[in-house]
């Protein structure tokens, strides 16, 4: 475990960049990761990020699929948002741990 | 008469029909099992079929061979499960009343779900080697064919024995290299993973294995769509790999039996709990094995672990005391790597698959993680032993849970 200031603030992250705490997230935050993915936030990628962090924290596991059916995004456009690996950035971004790959 | 009913006699419905029928007085209970087919197949044997080295009789037996006396045995397609009035409803319209229901209808492959994996190249140039059709049309084209990119797709997670595709490709390249025409046949393992393997020690020590095998990997490809016309696929983010054979292992999902009950997740999959095997929405319904929506492999060592949980929390529910056992994901799979060699993984849960021995420390004779012969001839002398213990509900002498014993942290 190690910290990063991240907007100025201390915050716990795992070796991947990933924060333990979502409790220390905040939007200015997810800006600042976003920047190191080379990714800058528009409304529609914060109600994305609303959508990860409120799932998450009540405990439902996302996976590509459950988000591409959530209404909110489809695949597609979730993969032109966050190119590359939408759900690992998109997490990352949202402050919340990183999706367990399954089994 | 109280009463058991069992959906489902693969590989964890039979164990359990034969434990209870054991535990569970004759005269009070009766058990009846349901399933829709009459012939068991043991799926492990699929890998070997394309290859030759299993025939289609190899690896199915009639159901009814492997039931106990004492058990009622109804052949049909389940309609639904009503949790709420306890019954399940025959396709024909037969209602049955159950105390306690078991579910392990498995999972089944959806090729369907992957728009173009279903057209025209469909079992000529694409196959799949999780049904007996698949593996037997596999077989019969390796036979003739004369190389290009042998292309392997995993669609998406969880599927049914992660690591199958690892040893479908290992396979591939020590049988083509004994055809002596492996510098024809370019193999590419194309994964929605970040790696080989799920767990990063195996995919570290898999992924070398496949990289000295000239296997090369291809990861974080979800699949969109396969175009026919080009033989390409296609990623969500527009990344193309182009196949002259493709060989898919398809989305997995539970049976459309579980989507009518309304009892699945979004893959027809049911939410269990994970140690004590009870289904979240009813206390007297238990799912074992395929079904579940448990996190560990999909995995015939997982059911036969798993049933052993099932069984002694069962009858703690029958007999009105607390659960006490508690299933902590263990599960254990040979990985044949070609050459008449094969390694062996051994985890759960909470630990990840080491290197070590297996199952008596430092001795073995299983090397964990390592290929080697004895644990290629495990894997063959397995399929004896599923067929006349494993399934008869019988002990074997390995332990339910994982032990950290023999293992390299």
């Amino acid at each position: 475990m190690a910290t990063k200031t991240i907007d100025g603030h201390q915050v716990e992250v795992n070796d991947e960049g990933y924060m333990l705490n979502p409790e220390q997230w905040n939007k200015n935050i997810a800006v600042e990761i976003a920047k190191e993915e080379g990714i800058d936030l528009s409304d529609k990628h914060f109600t994305i990020i609303d959508y990860i962090r409120e799932k998450i924290l009540s405990g439902e596991a996302l996976s590509l699929r459950r988000i591409g059916k959530s209404g909110v995004v489809d695949i597609k456009e979730f993969y032109q948002l966050f190119p590359g690996a939408p759900l690992k950035k998109a997490t990352k971004i949202a402050g919340v741990p990183k999706p367990e790959s399954c089994v | 008469m109280k009463k058991l009913i069992i959906i489902g006699s693969g590989t964890g419905g039979t164990i359990m029909a034969n434990k209870m029928r054991k535990s569970l007085d004759i005269d009070k209970w009766e058990i009846t099992v349901i399933d829709k087919e009459k012939e068991h197949y043991y799926q492990p044997g699929f890998l070997f079929i394309p290859f030759g080295f299993y025939k289609k009789e190899d690896v199915i037996k009639p159901k009814y061979d492997f039931m106990p006396a004492g058990v009622n045995i109804i052949f049909s397609d389940v309609d639904r499960i009503n949790g709420e009035k306890n019954e399940v409803i025959l396709k024909d319209g037969v209602v049955l009343k159950y105390d306690y229901l078991i579910i392990a209808t498995g999972a089944r492959i959806v090729p369907e779900d992957t728009p173009g994996l279903k057209d025209g190249l469909w079992q000529k140039n694409i196959f799949d080697f999780y049904t007996i059709e698949g593996a037997v049309a596999l077989s019969n084209f390796f036979k003739t064919w004369d190389g290009g990119d042998l292309v392997l797709n995993v669609a998406e997670m969880p599927i049914k024995c992660p690591v199958a595709p690892l040893e479908f490709v290992m396979f591939a390249d020590a049988f083509f290299t004994e055809r002596g025409m492996r510098n024809k046949v370019n193999i590419k393992y194309i994964t929605p993973l970040s790696g080989a393997f799920t767990r990063p020690r195996a995919s570290e020590i898999l992924g070398h294995l496949l990289e000295k095998k000239n296997i090369e990997i291809v990861p974080d490809f979800n699949i969109a769509e396969v175009d026919n016309d080009k033989k390409i696929i296609k990623d969500y983010a527009d990344n193309k790999v182009s196949f002259d054979c493709l060989i898919t292992v398809p989305v997995h999902m539970g049976d459309e039996m579980i989507e009518r009950s309304g009892l699945g997740d979004d893959l027809n999959f049911i939410p269990t709990d994970k140690h004590t095997l009870q289904s979240r929405a009813f206390d007297n319904i238990f799912v074992l094995g395929d079904a579940s929506d448990i996190p560990t492999s999909k995995a015939g060592s997982v059911v036969h672990f798993s049933s052993e949980v099932l069984h002694e929390n069962l009858m703690c529910a029958i007999e009105n005391r607390p659960f006490t056992a508690k299933y902590d994901g263990h599960s254990n799979c040979y990985i044949e790597t070609g050459h008449c060699k094969g390694a062996l993984i051994d985890f759960n849960y909470d630990t990840e698959p080491l290197p070590g021995y297996f199952p008596f420390p430092g001795i073995g004779p299983f090397g964990l993680l390592k290929e080697t012969r004895i644990n290629h001839y495990g894997k063959l002398l397995f399929r004896w032993i599923y067929w006349h213990i494993l399934l008869k509900g019988k002990e074997l002498p390995i332990s339910t849970e994982m032990t950290m014993a023999g293992k390299y942290l």
